[in-house]
């Protein structure tokens, strides 16, 4: 037995009947990443041995009683975008190569709480912002499924790790498809939850309207479990919403009977890759046969969405990023005299191109004079486009689309910025309307490489979107059939 | 053109450091002084993945500081960011408001140049947070930042430009600061920097209009505003009739050299890029919760002032002087309940205190003592165990040195000498040294009973008792 091709539900069950113990499921970890860690390049801290110190204290606690959950001693990778105390949080850039953040995010804390072992700091584009993690400064992080190809971004050493099992889950965090995207790409499951679900204290912040912290997993009842840790208020994050605690692993019923699927058309035409098209309908099929109303409908907003994400999400990020400015930590440039130089010496050094090209993009149309024509307008899109999705969930229960119009791309392929935000056009849609969006992988093209679909929910509807896909997960069973092979 | 045919137009952007235990948005102390870098934490410190949470306070003293003058209160209202970069703001955003601030459409009342009663319209009030502190040299070489200050609550209360000369600019000021100080939002210590202003000045000609302003930033002293305002009003006359025109700009006072510098001018004027900050949600207040803080808001100053002169019989313009600062009449309050006579606490506070104050270019909240300090030296002298004259020295001492005026006078030997033979040994010591005055005062000179009294007085170095001195001088000299 493999431990780490195990699913973190079967951990638990192997762990309840005595048959494994967690120093042994740390050990297993500690070596799949030495093996593997080298092709994949997914880790930009590794903390395996800190990890193993830490299974033995679990086991005590456990063995005395003072920790009872049932995640005890599961390992899990981070996102590098996310505070972890004493332990350097990059967000895969030089300007924070050396920072080490006094606290720990929320989620973090939460997970502490529950006893599990923090595997190290995942790799992912610059900032958040990418759709690749090509722009991380950190390292170039590969597929697991071909290595000459792309993890996707920008959570893609969260989705590489977990497909090339260095950990058994990750978190990752999505602001225009950053879980999503990677996770099809990676052949894992994804999930964006309903904007303000997930506290985001901690979470060094790309845009904070879009921004949302989730689970990346093996399969689907593991994204509900460590949705269920994730998930609730937080005092500290005032645009988290109190609500009633849901149970996610309840709500998985594998039964699609009844439920009504929309299938948007403009998301299967110009620009999706034909086997992505082939096998999403293979998908639909599926899910017909399992007793599901699928109907197509129009939902134009696609293109719109794009750029009002970008332009919402720059505005956001140009400010949100200002704070990096070389005074109180991060990296400060040697060179110059005046504050003026230490400004623009440090931020020019310390940024990469996509970042300080966003930074420009959101500070020209944050600019007066230009306000009007593009922030305020695409705030009133992104009303419109909220709207538009209401009217859908008037009569569906779910929307059925591609992740991404294409499977992973190779290294260097996208000759411009704009090519790359194309990567993109099936999911920022769902965080600009702040909805909740999974992807799951649903078959492989003819190169092997994972195809994802995406489910979206109405607000809050985590539970439908869970079922959902579970149902079908259940009767294909992607796992059984497909697996990484590190293809050089 | 004389400087008669021109008005002066001076509009005020007062801010006034929220007097809340806690930031605007964590949980650091607001306390001044302390030292560097010890009142913050990663989220003043604006360290990556912070988030703000709103201080309820900020919000319900906002609303407060707009109800004591007459603004509306908004039901919507929300936080925008405001950006730029300096070293002392930490986000290079403050968290501000923008197009939605919480109080808009106020006014307050003072009185103009004539004495006459005036308006002053108020036309916003809104929530911020403070910035941190750079440090030139204080510390060694360079700059250094303090983000003790960093997130410290503030309110803007931004003035119509309905101010026509320094003297209303002050009283406007004077009477912004005195309400403040008495719904308990701001200790408004202007030395401490938890009053400022920016002033902004025009000059137009009669019946014309308003001319170009120019900005000074950051005043915070009333002597430095009213000589900024009269220098700048008079500079921008002088620009004028020599032909010239006024720059929009942002100036700075020098309050050494009396003059304005220039800063900036509107051409590298800033764009902060406002936008609604996303990290914190829209401000809905209830008509409940307004009603509320309305039927709590504490007693303001003309109702005050109504109470001394019915309650007190104080003159209206006793009442006045001691109202127009919550401290003086505070103090007033104090120092009435505890020798119980308001009458003299209301003399001692308007005519001695107030002319310390003057002599030593002091606030009224830079009084050292206590009112239970300067009602028990009431009390000293109304139970005679100290002469007023004494009283005048006790008041010095507690200026400089505010312990129990007992104390204070037992320690000095101060104590009145009321002793009937003490005193008579005094008197008839001073008649047999002045044997001119006893005839003169025989002579029908009664200037003589003065001089022998103050002799007698001078002889015991002012602690007899006045009222003995001169019944026993009567008697003696009739003899």
């Amino acid at each position: 037995m493999d431990i780490t091709e195990l699913t973190v539900h079967e951990l638990q069950d192997k762990l309840k009947n005595k048959e494994i113990t967690i120093s042994e499921i740390t050990k297993a970890y500690s070596d799949r990443i030495k093996e593997k860690e080298s092709d994949v390049d997914a880790f930009v801290t590794i903390l395996a041995d800190e990890a193993i110190v830490k299974s033995r204290k679990i086991e005590e606690k456990i063995n005395n009683g003072e920790l009872k959950s049932s995640f005890a001693g599961i390992p899990i990778g981070i996102k590098d975008n996310m505070c972890t105390k004493g332990i350097k949080t990059t967000c895969g850039s030089k300007m924070l190569e050396n920072f080490i953040a006094p606290y720990d995010a929320t989620i973090v804390e939460r997970l502490n709480k529950e006893g599990m072992i923090n595997l190290g700091k995942l790799n992912m584009d610059e900032f958040a912002m990418g759709s690749s993690t090509e722009n991380s400064a950190i390292k170039k992080t590969k597929n697991p499924w071909n290595l000459n190809t792309v993890p996707g971004g920008s959570s893609g050493g969260s989705a590489a790790a977990v497909a090339a099992n260095l950990v058994p889950w990750a978190l990752g965090s999505d602001t225009g498809g950053s879980i999503r995207q990677p996770s099809s790409f990676c052949g894992v499951v994804g999930l964006k939850p309903t904007y303000g679900l997930v506290s985001r204290y901690g979470l060094v912040a790309y845009a904070s309207s879009l921004d949302q912290i989730g689970p990346i997993t093996k399969d689907v009842r593991d994204c509900a479990m460590l949705l269920n840790v994730l998930a609730g208020r937080d005092e500290k994050d005032t645009t988290s919403i109190d609500r009633p605690k849901v149970d996610y692993v309840e709500a998985l019923k594998n039964d699609v009977k009844g439920l009504k699927i929309a299938v948007p058309k403009e998301f299967f035409g110009e620009g999706i890759n034909k086997e992505v098209k082939a096998k999403l309908e293979e998908a639909i099929a599926k899910y017909k046969e399992l007793g599901a109303e699928v109907e197509e409908v129009s939902l134009d907003i696609a293109e719109h969405a794009l750029a009002a994400y970008y332009i919402i999400a720059c505005a956001e990020a140009s400010s949100n990023l200002g704070r990096f400015d070389g005074i109180r930590y991060g990296h400060r440039s040697e060179k110059g005299e005046t504050l003026r130089d230490i400004y623009f010496n440090s931020r020019s050094e310390g940024f990469g191109p996509e970042v300080k090209r966003r930074i420009i993009l959101g500070t020209y149309v944050l600019s007066s004079g230009y306000y009007d024509a593009y922030y305020k307008k695409a705030q009133k899109v992104r009303t419109l486009i909220a709207n538009k999705f209401e009217e859908v969930f008037k009569n569906h229960d779910v929307i059925l689309t591609p992740t991404s119009p294409t499977t992973a791309f190779e290294f260097n392929s996208k000759s411009s910025p704009l090519e790359m935000y194309l990567a993109d056009i099936c999911t920022v849609s769902v965080n600009v309307a702040g909805l909740p969006g999974i992807s799951i992988p649903c078959g492989v093209d003819g190169k092997g490489m994972p195809i994802g679909m995406q489910l979206i929910g109405n607000k809050f509807q985590e539970e439908t979107i869970l079922n959902v896909a579970y149902t079908y997960e259940q009767a294909t069973n992607f796992r059984a059939n497909y697996k990484p092979e590190f293809k050089k | 053109m004389a400087r008669s045919d021109y008005e002066v137009v001076i509009g005020l952007e007062v801010h006034a450091e929220l007097s809340t235990k806690t930031k605007i948005f964590c949980s650091c102390p607001t306390d001044f002084g302390g030292e560097p870098n010890t009142h913050c934490c990663p989220i003043c410190m604006a360290m990556p993945g912070t988030l703000p949470v709103l201080n309820e306070r900020v919000v319900e003293y906002a609303v407060k500081a707009g109800l004591a003058t007459n603004c509306e209160i908004s039901r919507d209202s929300k936080n925008d960011r405001k950006n730029y970069f300096y070293p002392d703001l930490p986000k290079s955003y403050q968290i501000s408001q923008f197009d939605k601030p919480l109080c808009e459409h106020g006014y307050v009342e003072i009185e103009d140049d004539e004495g006459n009663l005036k308006k002053v319209r108020l036309l916003r009030i809104h929530i911020e947070e403070d910035a941190g502190k750079l440090n030139h040299d204080e510390f060694g070489g360079g700059s250094l930042v303090d983000l003790n200050r960093a997130g410290v609550p503030l309110i803007e209360s931004v003035s119509e430009p309905d101010l026509r000369s320094a003297g209303e600019a002050e009283r406007y000021l004077r009477k912004l600061k005195s309400i403040f100080e008495y719904i308990e939002v701001s200790d408004c210590k202007m030395q401490e920097g938890s009053l400022r202003a920016d002033v902004n000045v025009s000059v137009h000609k009669k019946g014309e209009p308003f001319g170009t302003r120019t900005e000074m930033k950051n005043m915070n002293s009333f002597r430095s505003i009213v000589r900024a305002i009269e220098y700048e009003s008079n500079r921008q006359i002088d620009v004028l009739e020599e032909g010239g025109i006024i720059e929009q700009e942002s100036l700075r006072w020098d309050d050494v050299s009396g003059r304005t510098f220039s800063m900036r001018s509107k051409e590298d004027a800033q764009d902060y890029r406002y936008f609604p900050d996303p990290d914190l949600v829209a401000i809905r207040l209830s008509e409940e919760y307004i009603q509320n803080i309305k039927d709590n808001l504490p007693e303001l100053p003309e109702s005050r002032k109504e109470r001394y002169m019915s309650e007190y019989k104080l003159s209206e313009k006793d009442a006045n002087l001691i109202t127009a600062s919550k401290y003086l009449s505070d103090l007033f309050e104090g120092t009435k309940n505890v020798c119980g006579n308001a009458k003299l606490s209301a003399n001692w506070i308007l005519s001695d205190i107030s002319r310390i104050l003057n002599e030593k270019e002091m606030e009224p909240d830079q009084i050292p003592f206590t009112a239970v300090q300067l009602g028990k030296m009431i009390q000293l002298i109304e139970n005679g165990t100290i002469s007023s004259a004494i009283g005048k020295k006790v008041l010095t001492e507690l200026f400089e040195n505010p312990i129990d005026p007992e104390g204070i006078v037992k320690a000095k030997g101060w104590i009145q000498i009321s002793d009937e033979g003490a005193i008579k040994a005094v008197v008839m010591q001073v008649l047999e040294a002045n044997p001119q005055s006893i005839a003169d005062y025989k002579a029908g000179k009664d200037k003589a009973l003065g001089f022998l009294v103050g002799q007698a007085m001078k002889a015991t170095k002012g602690q007899a008792n006045p009222q003995m001195l001169n019944k026993m001088f009567i008697d003696e000299l009739r003899k």
